[in-house]
C-alpha cells in the first residue's frame, strides 16, 4: 500500500511528477488516436485499431471526434503551462494546490470522458463529464489569474536586472498574469459557440468554411477561438522557456512590456472577430503579434548569447567556430530557442506569405489545397510547442552526458526535418503540378513519417523508463518528488 | 561509414522526390457495362441534407446524368463547337463566351464579366485528349473516363450547349444519397473496392509513380475486372461515381463569392472527403486532373 502511496504522492502532488503524467496521457492519446488518420489509415492500421479497440466511428460524427481529440490533448498541454507556472512563480501555497488540483482534475476527466464520448459511441454522461473536465480547467485558469495577480506587495521585483515598473511591480509576473487572463476569457470565447453547436448536435471546422464571405457570430467565434489558445498557449511557453534561461537584463526589459503589450492587443483584434471591429480584426491581430514576436525574438538572441558567452568562458578571442560549437553544445537549452526560430520558417513565414499573397496564389487553387496549408501549419505550431516543453522536460529530469545529446538532438532533428516536410507538403503546388506530384508526396509523407516517428519513440523510451523507474525504491522519481523549478533557473 | 550511409539514404530519399511521371503510362481498360448516356429521374420530395441531416426538399421532378460525362463526350463536344463557332482556340486554349455573373463587391469576390473564358486547356500534359491543332482525339485507354482537365466555365458550355445544366449542390446531394440521410451513396461505411480515392489500391493507380488515377465511369458496379472485384456503389438512384473517382462541379452561382462547388470527392482525396455532403470549390477557370463534372435538366 505504501509502495503505492509513495507513487501515487509523487504523480500527482509533485511538479515533475504531474509533469510526467500529463506528457504520458498525451503520449499515450497520440500514439493510439495517431492510428486513425493519415498513413496509418492508408497502411490499413486503422482498421485493425478499430476493430481491436471497437471503436465506433460514425462518419457523420467525424468532425467532432477531431474537435474532442484536439481539445483533449491542449488541456494536457495547459496543465503542463500551468504546473510549470506554479512552480515558478511565487504564489500563496493554497493557490498552487487549488490550481493543481483543478487542473490535473480537469485535464484527466476531459481527456478520459471526452475521448470515450467521442469515440465509444455518444454515451451522454461521458459528455457531461468531459464539460465538467473542461469547467474545472477553467476554474484553475481563474484561480490562477488571482495566483498571478503581479501589484502585490509579496511580489515586487526587487532585482533591476528584470524588467520592472518604477513602482517594483515585475513585469514579467504581468506578462504572465496577462496571457492568463486572456487565456480565461478567451476560453469563454470558444465555450460560448461549443454549446450553440453542441446543442444542436453540431459543429464546424474553421478551415471548412474560411472561405465563405459571410459567416455568423458564431462561427467566427470558432474561428477566433482556436487561434487566440494556440497563439497564447506559445506565448505562455515562450514566457516559460525565458523564466527558466533567466531572461534577464535591457533585452528582458525591453521584451516583457512588448509581449504584455502584444497578448492583450492580439486577444483584441481576435475578440473583435465578433464585434463590429471585424473588417479591421485582422490588421489588430498583426500588430498585436508583431509585438510578441518580437519579444521572442528578444529572448532567443539573450539566450544565444547566454550560451555562447557560458561555452567560451575562460577562452581568449574565441572565433566563430568556438562560438557555434559553444552555441549548439546543450541540444536542451538551444533547442527550445531553435525551435521558436525554426517555426517562422513553418507557421509565421508560412501565415504572413499566405495572407500576402492569398488572392494571387493560394485563393486561385481549391478550397481543399487551401485546407492543407491552413491545418497544416497550425498542426506543426502545435507540434513545436510540443517539442519545446520535451526538450525542457529533458533537462527537468536530469538527462546529462550522451543521452542528454542523444535525447536533445533526435528530438530537434527528428521533429524539424517532420515540420520542414510538412511545409514542403502544404506548400507542394508552387512547384509541383498535381498530375506530377506523387514521387515528391511519398518523399514529404516518408520524411514526415520518419521524423515524427523518431520523435514517438524517443517519447515512447522516455516513458518506458520513467515507468521502470517508478518500481525502484530508490529511483530518480525520489529524488523530484521535492523539487521545484523555481530553483532549477538555468 | 555509418554516418555515409545515412547521408546517401537522405540523398536517395531526397532525389526519388524529383522521379519523372509518365503521364501517358499504359493503363488497364475496362468494359463497365454501364450506358455512358443513361439518365436517372430523381422525383420531387424531401430528403435530409447535410452532415448533420437537415430536412430539405426538392419540389421539382429532375433528371441527372448516370455517370461523369466521358472524355470521348467531351472530344465529340469539343470538335462540334469548334465547327460551328461556338469555342474558338487561343494561345494555348479553348476559349467559350459565358455571360457574366452580378458582382457584390464582397471581400475576396473577383468579379465575372461577360466574355470569354477558359474551356479546357491544350498544352496540359495531364489532359485525357490530344488536339492536333484542328481536331480532338480521346488518349487511347480514357475513352470512357471521365473527362477531367475541364474548368467550370467548360462544364456550363457542355451542358448548357445540349440545353442541359449543372446540377446544383441540392440536386447532386439528393441524387447522390437518396431520402435516407447516408453519408455515402451507396450506405453508411466505405471500403477500398467501394470507391477510387487515395490510396485505395485500385488498379489505375500507382503509389510509386503517377498516385491516382481516374477509372472508368460506372466501375464500381459489383462487377470483377480481373483480380479486382468492386462492390456495387451506386446511389439509390442508380447513379455511378458519386463519391471518389473526380470532384464534380455543381452550378450554383452564390452571392458575394466567384468560386464555384464541387461535391464527390476524388481519387486524390482520403475517404472522408468522399462523404456526400463534404464540399470544396474553385475559381471557375480552375482545371484539375482530379475534377469531371455531369449535368442534370428538367424532365
Amino acid at each position: 500500500m505504501q509502495f503505492a502511496k509513495d507513487r501515487l504522492r509523487y504523480l500527482f502532488g509533485s511538479t515533475k511528477g504531474l509533469i510526467l503524467v500529463a506528457i504520458a496521457m498525451i503520449a499515450m492519446e497520440t500514439a493510439l488516436f495517431g492510428m486513425l488518420s493519415g498513413p496509418m489509415a492508408e497502411y490499413g492500421v486503422r482498421d485493425v485499431v478499430v476493430r481491436a479497440l471497437n471503436i465506433d466511428l460514425v462518419q457523420a460524427e467525424r468532425e467532432g471526434r477531431i474537435i474532442i481529440l484536439y481539445h483533449s490533448i491542449a488541456m494536457a498541454v495547459v496543465a503542463i503551462e500551468v504546473t510549470m507556472i506554479t512552480s515558478m512563480l511565487k504564489m500563496k501555497e493554497s493557490y498552487k494546490l487549488g490550481v493543481r488540483a483543478l487542473i490535473t482534475t480537469g485535464y484527466l476527466m476531459a481527456m478520459v470522458f471526452g475521448m470515450g464520448f467521442a469515440y465509444w459511441g455518444h454515451n451522454w454522461a461521458l459528455h457531461g463529464l468531459y464539460i465538467a473536465g473542461l469547467t474545472l480547467i477553467f476554474f484553475a485558469g481563474v484561480l490562477l489569474v488571482i495566483a498571478l495577480w503581479p501589484w502585490s506587495r509579496e511580489v515586487t521585483q526587487v532585482d533591476s536586472a528584470y524588467a520592472r515598473t518604477r513602482k517594483g511591480v515585475d513585469l514579467e509576473r504581468t506578462a504572465f498574469f496577462a496571457a492568463a487572463l486572456t487565456t480565461v476569457i478567451s476560453a469563454m470565447f470558444g465555450a460560448v459557440a461549443g454549446a450553440n453547436f453542441g446543442n444542436g448536435f453540431t459543429v464546424v471546422l474553421a478551415e471548412n468554411i474560411i472561405r465563405y464571405p459571410e459567416k455568423t457570430t458564431m462561427e467566427y467565434s470558432v474561428i477566433g477561438h482556436l487561434h487566440i489558445m494556440l497563439a497564447l498557449i506559445a506565448i505562455m511557453i515562450t514566457l516559460i522557456i525565458g523564466h527558466w534561461l533567466d531572461f534577464k537584463g535591457l533585452l528582458h526589459k525591453i521584451a516583457m512590456p512588448l509581449m504584455i503589450l502584444g497578448t492583450i492587443v492580439l486577444n483584441v483584434g481576435v475578440w473583435g472577430v465578433v464585434t463590429p471591429l471585424e473588417p479591421i480584426a485582422h490588421m489588430v491581430i498583426y500588430v498585436g503579434a508583431t509585438p510578441s514576436m518580437l519579444a521572442a525574438l528578444m529572448l532567443v538572441i539573450f539566450g544565444w548569447d547566454k550560451l555562447i558567452r557560458g561555452g567560451v568562458a575562460g577562452i581568449r578571442r574565441p572565433g566563430l567556430w568556438r562560438k557555434l560549437g559553444a552555441l549548439v553544445r546543450d541540444p536542451l537549452r538551444f533547442g527550445p530557442l531553435w525551435q521558436m526560430v525554426f517555426m517562422n520558417f513553418t507557421v509565421s513565414g508560412i501565415g504572413i506569405f499566405m495572407a500576402v499573397r492569398l488572392d494571387e496564389i493560394f485563393r486561385v487553387w481549391p478550397a481543399r489545397e487551401e485546407r492543407i496549408e491552413l491545418t497544416g501549419h497550425w498542426h506543426v505550431l502545435s507540434a513545436i510547442i510540443a517539442t519545446i516543453i520535451l526538450l525542457y522536460y529533458g533537462d527537468m529530469i536530469g538527462l546529462k552526458g550522451k543521452l542528454r545529446q542523444l535525447y536533445g538532438w533526435a528530438i530537434i532533428i527528428a521533429s524539424d526535418i517532420a515540420f520542414a516536410a510538412v511545409t514542403v507538403f502544404e506548400m507542394k503546388r508552387l512547384f509541383v503540378a498535381e498530375a506530377t506530384q506523387q514521387p515528391l508526396v511519398n518523399t514529404v509523407i516518408l520524411l514526415m513519417d520518419f521524423g515524427l516517428g523518431i520523435l514517438l519513440v524517443v517519447l515512447a523510451l522516455v516513458m518506458v523508463w520513467r515507468l521502470l523507474d517508478l518500481f525502484r525504491k530508490q529511483g530518480r522519481w525520489t529524488a523530484e518528488a521535492e523539487h521545484e523549478l523555481s530553483s532549477e533557473v538555468a | 561509414m555509418m554516418r555515409h550511409i545515412g547521408t546517401l539514404l537522405l540523398l536517395g530519399v531526397l532525389l526519388a522526390a524529383c522521379a519523372p511521371v509518365d503521364l501517358d503510362a499504359a493503363i488497364p481498360a475496362y468494359d463497365t457495362g454501364v450506358d455512358t448516356e443513361a439518365w436517372a429521374t430523381i422525383s420531387a420530395g424531401e430528403f435530409l441534407s447535410g452532415q448533420f441531416s437537415d430536412r430539405a426538399a426538392i419540389d421539382y421532378d429532375y433528371e441527372i446524368m448516370v455517370t461523369d460525362v466521358t472524355v470521348a463526350q467531351v472530344v465529340h463536344f469539343l470538335n462540334a463547337a469548334l465547327q460551328d463557332g461556338t469555342l474558338r482556340a487561343v494561345d494555348g486554349r479553348i476559349v467559350g463566351f459565358y455571360p457574366g455573373d452580378p458582382f457584390h463587391d464582397a471581400r475576396h469576390e473577383v468579379e465575372i464579366v461577360a466574355g470569354d473564358y477558359d474551356i479546357v486547356p491544350l498544352d496540359d500534359p495531364a489532359s485525357r485528349f490530344g488536339f492536333d491543332g484542328t481536331t480532338f482525339t480521346a488518349k487511347a485507354g480514357y475513352e470512357n473516363h471521365p473527362a477531367t482537365n475541364v474548368t467550370w466555365f467548360g462544364a456550363w458550355t457542355y451542358c448548357g450547349a445540349h440545353d442541359w445544366r449543372l446540377p446544383s449542390e441540392m440536386e447532386w446531394e439528393k441524387a447522390a444519397r437518396g431520402t435516407d440521410g447516408r453519408p455515402f451513396p451507396w450506405g453508411d461505411e466505405i471500403a477500398r473496392n467501394n470507391a477510387n480515392y487515395y490510396a485505395s489500391r485500385d488498379p489505375f493507380e500507382d503509389m510509386g509513380s503517377v498516385g491516382s488515377r481516374t477509372n472508368p465511369v460506372g466501375f464500381y458496379n459489383g462487377r470483377t475486372y480481373g483480380a479486382y472485384a468492386t462492390l456495387d456503389s451506386a446511389s439509390p438512384y442508380g447513379l455511378y461515381d458519386m463519391a471518389g473517382n473526380v470532384w464534380q462541379w455543381t452550378g450554383d452561382i452564390y452571392e458575394g463569392m466567384h468560386y464555384r462547388f464541387m461535391r464527390g470527392g476524388s481519387k486524390d482525396t482520403y475517404e472522408m472527403d468522399l462523404r456526400v455532403w463534404v464540399r470544396n470549390n474553385a475559381t471557375p477557370t480552375y482545371f484539375s486532373p482530379g475534377v469531371g463534372f455531369r449535368c442534370a435538366r428538367n424532365p
